[in-house]
């Protein structure tokens, strides 16, 4: 048997049909959370956050909000991809690891909405004085 | 050394009649590569438990409103004019911690960045990044805090 064409190899990836997705993904949101990460720092560092009123004229505009919301996508994309590897390299209970994972699942999700809802929230003029 | 004793371990398990394990901790010599790797781990790992959660917290009580967001910062920071909490030192060394957290997960993040391209593998260069990635961190830690020591808040 041989090695077939260079089409026939890069389509045929196995079983599997794909195996860089997780490898990639982690580099892509690495870079994009290095980035929003330390604009947030700077922005802590800048702002009053103890201060609910410096925090809402700081989220009002969409130079803080945008950046704030593509940082709660990249931080829980890269925090499910990091903890998905922590769970299958440390728990070998089958239903453990499956129950784990699905878990991590949810709350990465819910945690991403979660993020979403309460930066638009803030962005949008609700919760003043509430 | 550290070879001799794996070969010392190796003879005496054959001898036991054991399949070989591979080496392990007790018979790798500890390098500053091994230290970044497995704090790159630990402190993404935390990060992404405790820093989520209190990521989620922190916009949940601002878009809670002001009572809301006054008693998470009470909790977590302080109120200003009244004196600190014991959980206020607690809240506080945790914010240091994660911001530790942070850089020392970035610079070796970057390391594997550098890594990725097949790049500093090298003996040399990877124990001289190593130690550069496994102690930067901490003075810029100690950077950021001293700043926002000195300049008040």
């Amino acid at each position: 048997m041989g090695n077939g064409t260079h089409l026939g190899r890069v389509r045929g990836l196995g079983s599997a049909k794909s195996g860089t997705h997780h490898w990639l993904t982690q580099r892509t949101s690495a870079i994009a959370n290095l980035a929003l990460l330390v604009w947030l720092l700077t922005s802590f560092l800048t702002n009053d956050v103890t201060r609910l009123d410096a925090v809402h004229r700081w989220l009002e505009t969409p130079f803080a909000a945008v950046p704030l919301a593509l940082l709660a996508i990249s931080v829980f994309t890269h925090l499910r991809l990091g903890l998905t590897v922590l769970i299958e390299d440390y728990v070998h209970d089958d239903a453990l690891k499956l129950i784990s994972l699905t878990a991590l699942t949810f709350y990465s999700w819910g945690g991403m909405i979660f993020a979403l809802f309460a930066i638009a929230r803030i962005a949008l003029g609700g919760g003043h004085g509430g | 050394m550290a070879r001799a004793a794996l070969i010392l371990g190796e003879k005496a398990m054959a001898a036991k009649g054991d399949k070989i394990l591979s080496p392990h901790l007790q018979v790798y010599r500890w390098g500053p590569h091994m230290l970044v790797s497995i704090l790159h781990r630990a402190t993404g790992d935390g990060l992404a438990i405790v820093g989520s959660l209190l990521f989620l917290c922190w916009l949940g009580a601002a878009a809670g409103g002001e009572a809301s967001y006054a008693k998470f910062i009470g909790y977590i920071w302080g109120t200003a004019g009244e004196p600190m909490h014991w959980y206020n030192w607690l809240g506080r060394a945790l914010l240091v911690g994660l911001s530790w957290a942070f850089f020392q997960h970035a610079a070796s993040g970057l390391r594997h960045l550098l890594l990725d391209t097949g790049a500093g593998y090298e003996l040399k260069a990877n124990r001289f990044w190593s130690l550069i990635v496994a102690s930067v961190p901490a003075l810029l830690t100690a950077a950021l805090w001293l700043y926002i020591f000195y300049r008040g808040v």
